[in-house]
């Protein structure tokens, strides 16, 4: 089925739920957090959220920054550019 | 006086170092990781970015220990009220910390932050359970404003973000620490070298967050070894009380028995 990860399209296998999708993406282990249609699923929640088609899924990790408000928001599609 | 005891405590959360500092803009991550040794900081900041699927990335959790440093999660790069708190979260969520250095950039060019944004961005937060720790300008009422939706620090710039002009306008920093004593109060961006950090701690600052001033200092490990003296020597000075200055000199050694004036006794 296909989702939106990150912005872009991508086909993932049909009912995967979200732990199954960290794994499928190679994330496993990493600490990363998960939002859902712009609702964070709670990490205790993961192997209990089933994804449907058309779901918009971002995912984020940690990156080197401290002041670093130069590069804008690249996560957020209402970010200006 | 000792200053053992001297800890910076930010909502109940003590620290030894009143350095913390950003894990961005360094060349690799071994320079990140000997540099954020050699600054003695306990705290460090990192900013929440989307994963990018297309490439194996090397995480920068894999090269700080969370035994040996708090990790301090910023809204970076957030240009709304609705960004910052998206960002923040999605922080929490992943951290498992209330700590959010807020940051509610108003302007590109300058990093300036957008103030009112911030104020709203910080009571939505606090309310929310977050412990709040917003990045504003030296403006005095704005920090009251922050003090009153319940931030647990205040964080003012000293110039901008990056620029490495040192402290700007000393008056609004000091004005700012007279008024606010509430909560800590740590100078936010614009230091650029060991200097800066000594007067931001003489003037009575609770802490520095530096980043660009080490991570792109030619030698960064040196540098953040520099900051950590500094950070400490200016806090030492602040707390053992300067002398007043005078325009005239007093003289430091006894005047009595000095040769060749009037009779010896």
């Amino acid at each position: 089925m296909k989702v939106i990860i990150n912005g872009e399209p991508r086909d993932v296998p049909d009912r995967l739920n979200v732990e199954e999708l960290i794994e499928h993406l190679g994330l496993q282990g990493e600490r990363v957090a998960v939002e859902r249609n712009r609702e964070i699923v709670r990490r205790a929640d993961w192997a209990t959220t089933l994804l449907r088609e058309g779901d918009e899924l971002e995912i984020v990790h940690f990156v080197g920054g401290g002041l670093r408000g130069r590069s804008r928001s690249r996560f957020l599609p209402n970010a200006p550019q | 006086m000792s200053t053992a005891n001297d800890v910076l405590t930010v909502a109940g959360h003590a620290f030894r170092s009143r350095l913390i500092v950003g894990t961005g803009k360094y060349r690799s991550y071994q320079v990140m990781v000997e540099a954020l040794e050699r600054s003695g900081a306990e705290w460090v900041t990192v900013a929440v970015r989307r994963v990018n699927l297309n490439r194996n990335e090397d995480s920068l959790l894999n090269y700080i220990d969370p035994h040996r440093y708090k990790l301090l999660p910023n809204t970076a790069g957030c240009y709304t009220v609705e960004e910052a708190i998206r960002t923040a979260h999605l922080a929490r969520e992943a951290l498992e910390t209330p700590f959010i250095k807020l940051e509610v950039i108003g302007d590109e060019k300058t990093l300036f932050p957008d103030n009112q944004a911030t104020i709203e961005a910080a009571a939505r937060l606090v309310k929310e359970g977050f412990v709040v720790m917003p990045y504003v300008t030296d403006d005095l009422i704005v920090a009251k404003k922050l003090v009153d939706v319940g931030v647990a620090a205040v964080m003012p710039l000293a110039a901008p973000i990056g620029s490495g002009l040192g402290i700007q306008n000393y008056a609004n920093l000091r004005i700012l620490r007279e008024q606010i004593t509430e909560v800590p109060l740590i100078v936010d961006a614009g230091v650029g070298t060991a200097s800066d950090a000594v007067i931001a701690m003489e003037l009575g600052y609770d802490g520095v967050l530096m980043n660009t001033a080490i991570a792109q200092a030619e030698n960064p490990p040196l540098m953040a070894e520099a900051m950590r003296h500094a950070i400490e020597a200016g806090r030492k000075a602040y707390l053992a009380g300067r002398i007043p200055k005078k325009l005239y000199a007093t003289a430091s050694s006894p005047l009595e028995g000095v040769i060749g004036r009037g009779m010896s006794r």
